[in-house]
């Protein structure tokens, strides 16, 4: 890597070639991709149709367990999208030098988890044809949503996250979309003047550029929190005993960011396998997000710990009903989550030779999602199917059709992802580029290091 | 505010015979849904008669709650749903449901302690002869649709009507919901508060009278007489 460092002019014709690979060469296997990722989707499609159709009775819910398979998925794509932006907005701010080759990857995480994540709650309607009732929308009845929901903040949150962390998507594009207009050609050419907007990488359009994404990663931070408080205020809002925790704001944003950092991982991880960019994703940078992924593993375990702890030790009937479920029907979904949320990782990611090697960190990112996914799950069921009266006590589990609908939203993720990485630049070229010029090489007694000089931002001006 | 309808149920006259479950299916078109989706936990009956078994020296005694809506006066079902389609009916001081604007998002179910809605899991059908005998005073729900105990309230509506077209109030007993106008030991008394003379007045000051899950500070109108006797007490 530290032979790389250096920028020649010829250096930066090849850096831009390989690291646009993705939109340049297509292969047999992306048509293969794609077409079985389509297919799945329509399947899923198919699938959804049909419980309109029938309606709710074809999933596996019942009274009382209200809410499944669907909402543990709505928590956990959302949980997903957390990271993304996020990172790449602490990682703006701290001016993390490792962070450029991350950035691009992890925004588009963010826009197209949410975008899955957002179609859960209009899967999950019983009238789903009839969702336009929760619009806002002027109508000769006078009839208004219902602001004291917390469903309604939760789609003004989604709502307002989605559309920013798409314009930081996009906004951090802007000098790569440039890039890419000037050495295309047909309608990439036309598609990239479009969206580059005219920019010609003159001194005050950096200036501008720099400003506004300080700002824009700064403003977007309180924007990521409060998505995730306001999620878990779903249920911890209502009088749901195992719902109803002061707790949960903290503790569903750590777990977002768990799960979203993991996500990060794996995505960053199927990226360098398909598109070759072991040159500029190297294992420097697994390794730092491996150290992220560690501190999360113990700031999730932290919140789970003081959660259970308070309630296993207050012994409140009702709650006590929900948690000692946990070792009798739900005794497998729990082993599951403590082991993949904190026994597996913990000690693993402790080692810089697992945190360095991409399989292992792969495998343990993989890890990790289950873990998230089951802690979702084991949040919303049992609390539902252990409530207040034993008599109306029942499990849950989920029909063919809701593990269709899963299979689909992962194929639909993984889609737009890959239909992302053709149309636009995955890599954030024009950063990795900045960080080169920054760097020199420095000998420190026997060994070779990169080292970052300065980095130009608002303050140079 | 009209009325302030309250019920009481007697729970040590209750025999658990179940004649109120079978009342309201008749009077509120819920579907019958079989046994198989019973199985599931999706039964439609608007109320319940939950039997638990009480320990009593050597005896083993059962006990049978019904538990109706309670009608809570500060409903948890009401302010979660996004679109109003449960709220607080200021007639009659009971929670209301429009099926129509219900989008059904079940959010009110789960935020019930009392586990007393039913959600519409299928269109329901009544098969030939079966559909002659649905109510033309009620709606039947569609699929999709949350829908749960009302107290009757065709019936109430029907009583208001009749009594202000001869000029008078609604007297006591002269509008009941089909519970309490079948149960055959009389468990269920139901009548307005507002009027002091009438009988459901008189029984909620029983020193037997408690709460369903008071202390959740939801304030049901429906409560409970029980003697309290045994170990247990």
């Amino acid at each position: 890597m530290s032979a790389e460092n250096h920028l020649s002019r010829s250096g930066e014709e090849r850096l831009y070639e390989e690291l646009s690979r993705s939109n340049r060469v297509t292969t047999r296997w992306w048509y293969i991709g794609v077409a079985g990722l389509s297919a799945v989707v329509l399947w899923a499609v198919a699938v959804f149709v049909y419980q309109m159709m029938t309606g709710m009775g074809v999933t596996g819910l019942n009274l009382p367990v209200f809410w499944g398979m669907y909402i543990i998925l709505f928590v956990f794509w959302i949980g997903v999208s957390h990271s993304g932006t996020l990172i790449s907005a602490i990682l703006r701010i701290t001016r993390a030098t490792w962070r450029a080759p991350v950035l691009r990857g992890a925004e588009a995480m963010t826009a197209f988890a949410l975008l899955v994540g957002g179609l859960f709650p209009l899967i999950h309607l019983g009238r789903n044809w009839r969702f336009y009732y929760m619009i806002p929308y002027p109508n000769e009845r006078g009839l208004w949503p219902n602001f004291r929901s917390p469903l309604m903040w939760d789609a003004a949150a989604i709502f307002t996250y989605l559309t920013g962390s798409t314009l930081f998507l996009y906004f951090g594009m802007i000098p790569d979309l440039a890039l890419a207009r000037d050495r295309s050609s047909g309608w990439r050419k036309t598609l990239y003047t479009i969206l580059a907007a005219g920019f010609r990488g003159t001194h005050r359009q950096w200036r501008r550029y720099h400003v506004a994404s300080t700002l824009f990663a700064i403003l977007i931070i309180p924007v990521a929190v409060s998505v995730h408080s306001i999620v878990s205020w779903d249920f911890a809002m209502a009088k749901v005993p195992g719902w109803h925790s002061t707790i949960f704001a903290p503790y569903f944003v750590a777990g977002a960011i768990y799960s979203g950092i993991a996500a990060v991982i794996t995505v960053m991880a199927v990226l360098r396998k398909m598109f070759r960019l072991e040159q500029s994703l190297t294992p420097k940078h697994f390794d730092n997000l491996g150290k992220l992924l560690l501190t999360m593993t113990l700031l999730w375990g932290y919140f789970y710990f003081s959660e259970f702890l308070t309630i296993w030790y207050g012994r409140l009937i009702e709650e006590w009903a929900v948690l000692s479920s946990y070792g009798k029907h739900y005794l497998p979904l729990f082993a599951v989550m403590v082991s993949c949320n904190f026994l597996i990782p913990l000690p693993l990611l402790c080692f810089r030779r697992i945190r360095r090697s991409i399989p292992a960190l792969f495998v343990i990112s993989l890890i990790v999602n289950v873990g998230m996914w089951t802690e979702r799950a084991l949040i919303i069921v049992p609390s539902l199917a252990r409530r207040n009266d034993p008599f109306v006590w029942h499990n849950y589990f989920p029909s063919w059709v809701e593990l269709s609908i899963f299979a689909g939203s992962i194929a639909f993720f993984a889609l737009l992802y890959v239909l992302f990485s053709k149309i636009f630049p995955v890599m954030a070229v024009t950063d990795i580029k900045e960080q080169m010029f920054h760097t020199t090489d420095r000998a420190m007694g026997g060994v070779t290091m990169a080292s970052v000089s300065h980095e130009p931002g608002e303050d140079e001006t | 505010m009209k009325h302030r309808w309250a019920m009481v149920i007697d729970m040590d006259r209750c025999t658990g015979c179940g004649a109120c479950v079978v009342a309201c299916v008749a009077e509120n078109n819920t579907p019958t849904v079989g046994e198989d989706e019973v199985e599931k936990g999706r039964i439609m009956h608007w109320l319940r008669v939950a039997r638990y078994w009480k320990k009593e020296l050597a005896e083993v005694r059962p006990v049978f709650l019904v538990v109706p809506c309670m009608q809570c006066q500060q409903a948890p079902c009401e302010i979660v749903c996004p679109v109003y389609a449960t709220y607080h009916d200021e007639d009659h001081q009971i929670n209301a449901m429009v099926y129509n604007r219900c989008v059904g998002t079940r959010y009110c179910a789960n935020n019930c302690p009392y586990s007393v809605r039913k959600f519409n899991w299928f269109d329901h059908h009544w098969e030939k002869p079966l559909d002659e005998q649905l109510s033309p005073d009620l709606s039947v729900r569609s699929r999709g649709v949350m829908e749960k105990c009302t107290f009757c309230i065709q019936r109430l509506r029907r009583g208001d009507e009749t009594a202000g077209k001869e000029g008078r109030k609604v007297r006591d007993g002269e509008v009941i919901p089909a519970c309490a106008q079948t149960c055959p030991p009389g468990a269920i008394v139901f009548g307005d508060l507002l009027d002091p003379e009438s009988k459901v007045s008189r029984v909620i000051e029983n020193p037997r009278r408690f709460r369903l899950m008071e202390h959740l500070g939801t304030e049901p109108v429906v409560s409970y007489l029980k003697k309290l006797r045994g170990s247990g007490r």
